[in-house]
Formats: structure tokens, sequence, C-alpha cells
């Protein structure tokens, strides 16, 4: 019944191929859904909203004053990748990972990647997020991101790209983990009826990578995770990894360095920390050594880090790979290091800091997006075909005055996915973030967080600017 | 063991929580109360509602707030005022923030409720909830604070977490209940006039009522509404859990649970100070209590209660950090 004026619009669907027909993939889902009234489905909404504003789901929204908070807006209709799809994105996100492991180490010791000119050494010493400070330094185990979410988008032929690599501290896991939940509570009989990889045991993978990790190998180390605290927008997240993992959550004054040893301040004294999952940047991680007016970090924490006494997860210094300009030199990575194709193509890039790149970028501004190198949640960002002659105008500027901090990128037109919106499905543009996890081995959660644009025509996913999110479901087949 | 953090964040948590259950609890009974009075002069809502206020403490911010002193300015006051660090609204935000920033230690079932209540107090209908029937009003609070105090004790761990809940919880209790009999201690002063007036039963089975009270009075002593008796029963009653002695007794227990050390001797200066009160409490009786003065005995067990919370807080929350090397010997003995 839903399903029955759904229209593809000429956009590439998740649901349906280009002649409407329902993927193979979808229609056991669709069946499901037939049997359900408008009224039926609508009751199951709105009880799924409640449950999530009385659970206290929520990210805050900076600015107001009251501190509001809010539900991150969730749809019902679950975006669906057989295995075989699935198992193709998994191998490609393990080579990704790895290579840029390999990169970080590289350019933290003998910078074999820039003496041999594959990637020009000006863009790495010149990223705002490399950290001379840790030249030479060992981390332990040689990982440097054991956390990585990844951002990948389907153009007009439906094939995956990487659209970013989030290096620092990737957020949402939470809420595919509770939107699973919710689509369990709110449909029981779909998951009898269609057999879908579950994905609850993240926590315990991530506790598993994160106890690998301990700095001198402690069989039991003590893990924590450090979050800026309860105002933070991601709290919530914070909070329920920790409890998930059965670990403390911490804030930066329930912290204190003596001799190079971190402590935490208990009620019978204190205790060491072995290995902290810090959901704080570099920048605000410890007022000695960044900023000094970061009143979050703890005071010599990147001291006893550098005596190797206790280990970050991510390690300082991974947002060089986050930089957007890195981003176009990691398929060469991969090729360098690996000797492999990637798996998964990047966008096309372009570079204004080379000339003919920035010729090409300021010529079609109108057709190309815009990114900051060192931006991220959809902030600084150009949206060419929707842009204003005004607003072209100022990005142009902004380029030519400061090419280095700018990538450009064609407008792609993400897939689409129906989307419960005004009282019926209509095709809305999606991507999809999986989490990717580096331990002993690398394990990734079948699937990711689906992401939506819940405004007609908007290609902005991101939560600050109107994005929802939906399950995701992996199929145990490819039916 | 638990972060120091944690522990001040439960004690908090439980602290407000109580504390908007008994305003709730004392603006239920009072504003019932004010319903005898209908049609009376100005002067006596005045007369009402003015100890109480400065019973609470906040009678400098009331003046500067209001004009009258009257039924309706004393609920604002005291329920949705935000400006009022004490209003209900107040102490549910920050019993809430306290139960988020500590949310991995509370049950999810506690979590909810928690939120629940602060969801219904934020919501725009509250106020309407409130015209259209205060009793049903503040009984919703009261509820909630009841199913609170349940789920704690039915789904989360006993351990250190708990006890510090429950210290924050029965130390604002007998706090409240001291400055609830406070309201009317002026009946029982040396030479106070018209005790025993009908219109002073009522206001004694006020105050009984505001501390859940009137039920278990009456069993004991027989629908014999006296006011010294009713004093004697909240501060001495050795069984009912609202009691000063009750509270100071439980409170007592939790710090000893919480250091390990036996009942009866003290590891540290919370537990010395608590231990002397419990003692004084166990060791005198209402007639010590008219000797002093009722108002002056409440206001020294108000402020020996505010020095054990003070204490809690020097050994547990921010102690001294001089003796490090000694500090982490301990700590890697256990």
């Amino acid at each position: 019944m839903l399903f029955r004026n759904y229209k593809t619009d000429g956009f590439f669907d998740e649901m349906c191929d280009a002649k409407g027909k329902i993927r193979p993939h979808y229609r056991s889902l669709i069946a499901q859904f037939s049997a359900l009234s408008k009224k039926e489905f609508d009751q199951k909404r709105q009880a799924v909203d409640l449950s999530f504003l009385r659970m206290g789901i929520t990210f805050t929204v900076y600015g107001d004053q009251e501190g509001t908070e809010r539900i991150f807006p969730f749809d019902l209709i679950p975006r669906i990748i057989p295995n075989k799809e699935w198992e193709l994105l998994e191998r490609g996100l393990k080579q990704r990972i790895t290579a840029l492991n390999m990169f970080l180490h590289d350019i933290y010791h003998g910078q074999r990647i820039l003496k041999e000119g594959v990637i020009p050494a000006s863009y790495v010493l010149s990223a705002k997020h490399f950290r001379r400070e840790f030249m030479n330094f060992n981390v332990p185990r040689d990982i440097y991101i054991h956390i990585c979410g990844t951002d990948l988008i389907r153009g007009d032929d439906g094939n995956y790209m990487v659209l970013e690599d989030n290096g620092r501290c990737p957020s949402g896991v939470s809420y595919l983990l509770e939107n699973r939940q919710a689509m369990k509570r709110a449909f029981p009989g779909f998951f009898e009826k269609i057999s879908v990889r579950p994905v609850d045991h993240y926590a315990a993978d991530l506790l598993a990578t994160l106890r690998y990790i301990a700095p001198h190998g402690e069989e039991n180390p003590t893990v924590v995770v450090l979050t800026p605290g309860i105002y933070n927008s991601a709290y919530f997240e914070h909070c329920f990894l920790a409890r998930e993992m059965g670990v403390p959550i911490v804030e930066g004054r329930d912290l204190m360095v003596r001799d190079d040893k971190v402590y935490m301040r208990t009620t019978k004294g204190l205790q060491q920390v072995d290995v902290i999952y810090r959901r704080i940047d570099d920048d605000f991680i410890d007022p000695c050594v960044f900023r000094k007016d970061s009143s979050l970090g703890v005071p010599g924490l990147v001291d006893a880090y550098k005596a190797g006494h206790v280990n970050l997860a991510n390690s300082i210094g991974t947002g060089v790979a986050d930089d957007k300009v890195m981003y176009y030199f990691v398929p060469r990575m991969i090729k360098f290091y690996l000797g492999e194709e990637p798996i998964i193509p990047n966008v096309p890039t372009y570079l204004p800091n080379e000339k003919e790149d920035r010729k090409y970028v300021l010529e079609n501004m109108s057709k190309l997006v815009v990114k900051a190198a060192n931006e991220a949640g959809g902030y600084g960002m150009l949206i060419g075909p929707k842009a204003s002659k005004a607003e072209i105008a100022d990005f142009k500027r902004k380029v030519e005055a400061k090419p280095r901090d700018f990538i450009a990128q064609p407008t792609i037109s993400l897939s689409r996915h129906p989307t419960y919106c005004d009282g019926k499905p209509e095709g809305r543009h999606i991507d999809l973030r999986p989490y990717i996890l580096h331990g002993e081995k690398i394990r990734i959660v079948p699937g990711g967080l689906t992401r939506v644009a819940l405004k007609k025509g908007s290609l902005v996913v991101n939560s600050s600017q109107g994005g929802g999110s939906k399950d995701t479901w992996v199929l145990s087949g490819d039916e | 063991m638990m972060l120091s953090r944690v522990a001040d964040a439960l004690y908090w948590m439980s602290r407000y929580l109580e504390r908007a259950e008994n305003i709730s609890r004392i603006m239920d009974v009072n504003l019932q109360l004010m319903l005898d009075y209908r049609g009376v002069s100005d002067a006596k809502p005045k007369e009402h509602w003015e100890p109480l206020v400065k019973s609470l403490g906040d009678e400098e911010l009331f003046a500067e707030l209001y004009k009258k002193t009257d039924s309706r300015t004393v609920t604002d006051f005291l329920t949705f005022n935000k400006k009022n660090p004490n209003s209900i609204l107040s102490c549910l935000v920050v019993a809430r923030e306290n139960a988020r920033s500590v949310r991995d230690q509370i049950s999810l079932e506690m979590w909810e409720e928690i939120n629940r209540l602060y969801l219904f107090i934020r919501s725009t209908n509250a106020r309407e909830v409130w015209s259209s029937g205060a009793h049903d009003f503040y009984r919703e609070i009261k509820q909630s604070s009841y199913q609170i105090q349940g789920l704690a004790g039915a789904t989360v761990t006993r351990d250190e977490g708990r006890e510090f809940t429950r210290l924050g919880r029965f130390l604002e209790r007998a706090d409240m209940t001291s400055r609830i009999l406070d309201v009317k201690y002026h009946i029982l002063s040396p030479g106070a006039g018209d005790a025993g007036s009908p219109v002073d039963t009522v206001q004694w089975a006020a105050v009984l009522r505001s501390c859940t009270a009137y039920e278990a009075y009456q069993q004991l002593n027989a629908s014999d509404l006296v006011p010294w008796k009713v004093a004697e029963f909240l501060i001495f009653a050795d069984s009912f859990p609202r009691s000063i002695r009750f509270c100071v007794k439980t409170l007592d227990s939790s710090l000893h649970q919480i250091s390990g050390s036996a009942t009866g001797f003290f590891a540290n200066s919370a537990e010395k100070q608590s231990g002397r009160l419990l003692s004084d409490l166990t060791y005198s009786g209402i007639e010590d209590v008219l000797k002093t003065g009722l108002h002056e005995y409440l206001d020294q067990i108000q402020s020996r209660l505010n020095d054990i919370g003070l204490a809690v807080f020097e050994n547990y929350i921010v102690y001294d950090l001089s003796d490090l090397e000694r500090e982490i010997q301990t700590q890697q003995q256990q």
C-alpha cells in the first residue's frame, strides 16, 4: 500500500531500479510493509519517536539557552544492502584503513612517501593537524587510527565511492545501535522473516580493540571513555558506549597526571588509567601542550602519553588524515604502500592549490561542490548549483586567497531512498557511514549509519543541518 | 570504589529529587489547608505562608520577586520559578542533569523515570495540569519520586553508588523534616499563647501530612493531636522513615557502608559528626528540645546536617592530595 505511488524521478534509487521495479533484496521488506495500514505505520512512528525522547536519546542544540535536546529524526524505512555488496565494501574499507595507518606511521617517521614524491611534502607539512611534536614517536602496536568512520556515497550509476574519512572522533555509532533496537521493538515480525546480520557486538569489539592497545600490553587494562561533558552534543553517545562496554565515563577533571602516569580520582583514592577512548579533539586534550584555554582536557596528559604510560584512541596527530586535501592522495597511498588498486574509488577531486585545477575550479564553481579542507559537519561548504551568485563570488575570493585550504568535487547526486515524508514515502538522498575498528584485527560492524537528507532535494545529510537516519540492514544472503 | 564526581552526582541527584518531593507535599498540604481560609482577610494567607517561605530559607529572594505573599505567589515561587534555585522545577532540572552525567551508574528504568518526570515538568501542559487541579499535579511529582526510589531499590546494584544515593536522600529528608516542623516553632516557644485552638489542631495535622506522618502518628497516639507530641514524633520516632533520628541513623549506616568501618566507630570526620548527631538524637528527648527551644534546636540540627554534607565532600569528593605517595601505595595494596 505504502509504496504504490513511489517515484524514482530519474535518480539512482536504492529500492527501485531504473524501470521502477523493486530490487530483489527489497522484496520481502515491501511485502511486510504492505501488510500495514497507514494508520498503523503512523502509530509505530510516534511510538518510536516518543521512546527516543523518553530514553534521552538526544543531541544538544548549540546556541540555545534552554539547553534544548532534540531527537535525531529517525526514518522507519530501513536501507538494505545485500551481503555480496557488503563484502566488497568491507574489503575496500579494510584496505583503506590499512593504507591510512601506514601513511600516518610513515609521515611521523621516515616520510618515504614524501621523499619519493608520491605526495608533495608541502601538503603534509602545511596540514593543520600535522603534529610535529610527534615525529619519531612510536604508538603502541603501531596503530594510529583505531576507530574510523568513512563516509560512502553512491552516484548516478550506483557505484560506491568514498566521500571522506573521519579519523579523529567519528560519531554516530550509538544511533546505529539504537536504531536497530527501535526497529526490533517496532517491527519484531520483520526480523523473523528477513535474515538481517546483527550489530550488537559493536561495543564488545570496541572494548577488545581498546584493550589490545594498552601501552604495556597489560592483560586487564583500565579503559575509560573521556567526554567533554554533558553539554556536548554527542554526550549521549559517549555515555552509551561507556555503559555498553562497562567502563567508566570520565571528564577531564576526573583525571590527573603525576609522574607521567594518568590517574582517576575515586572515592577510594587514585586509580591508574591505561587506555583512554577520548572523544575530545587533539586541540583540547591537554592545556599544557595545545589550547591553553581548554578546561576540558587533562594537564600533563600528552607527557604521560609520550612517556608510554597511557594510550589514546585515536592517537594524537591522526587529524592530518582527515584533511580533505590528504583525502585526494589516499588512492596513491593505497598503491604506494599496498601495491593495490583502490577497491572503493574516491569521488573525483580537484585541488585548487594546483594551477590547472584552480583554473578549472574558479571557472566552473557553479557546477562544483567546494569544501574547506579542515571543516566537518557540513560546515564551510559551497554547493555550486544551489548557491547564489554572491555566495559563489565569496567562495571564489576565499579559494584564491588560500587555495591550500579547499578542495572541489563535481556535484554528485547521491542515491535516493524511500523515506517517509509528509505522509508518504518519497525519495530522499542518503549516504552511509560504516565504523571500522582497528585492533588486533580489523572489524567492521555490518552496515553502518545511513544518514538521510530529509529536506526535499537536499544533499546535506548532517544532523546539524536537517539530516536524519535510518536503520541499515546487511542481509545474510543476497535477497 | 567509584569516581568522586560520580559519587557527588548521585548524592546531589537524590538530594534534589527528595527536595522536589518534599516541596510538592508541602505545597499540596498547604494549598488544601488554605481552602479552609477562603473569604477571610488578606492578613491570614500572608500569616500562613510567610513562615513557610522563611523556613525554606528563601525569604529575601521571595521579597525581591513578589510584592504580595499569598497562595498564588508562593506557589509560583516554590513550583515554577526558575530564579528560585529550590523551586520544584529548578530541583528537577538539577536532579536530571546529575542523573544524566551518571547515566552509566543508574538503571535504564530509573533514568527513564527521572527523564519522564523532567519532561513532564518542562512541558507546557504542566502549568495546565496545575491550574486544573494542583492536587493532581503535585501527586504526579510525588508518585514519580516514589517510583524512582522503588526503582533504585529494585534495579540498581547495591554498591557504593547506592550508598551515596541513600546518603543524599536521607540527609535531605532529615533537613526537610526539620524545616517543616520549624514552620510551627512559635507555638512551642516559651510563652506562646494560642496553642491548642481548633485552627491550631488543623495546622499540626498539616505538619504531619507534610511528612506523610499523619497516619503513623495517629496509630501511636490515638488521635491525640498535641504539639509537643508531634514534635517528639517527627524528631525522635525510632522507626518512622521520615523522623530526623531515623534519617540520621540511615545516613550514618550508609557512611559506614562506604568506608567499611564498623558502626559505633569512625574512620573519618563525616562519620564522627554523624555518629555524634545520632547519639544526641538517641540519648535525648522532647524535654531537652523544649528546654533549648524548638527553633534553636532545629537550627542546630540543620547546621550539623550541613557539616556532615561538607565533611562527605572533603573526604570523598575533593580530598587533599598532599600525601600522594601514601595514597598510591594504599591503592596498590588493595
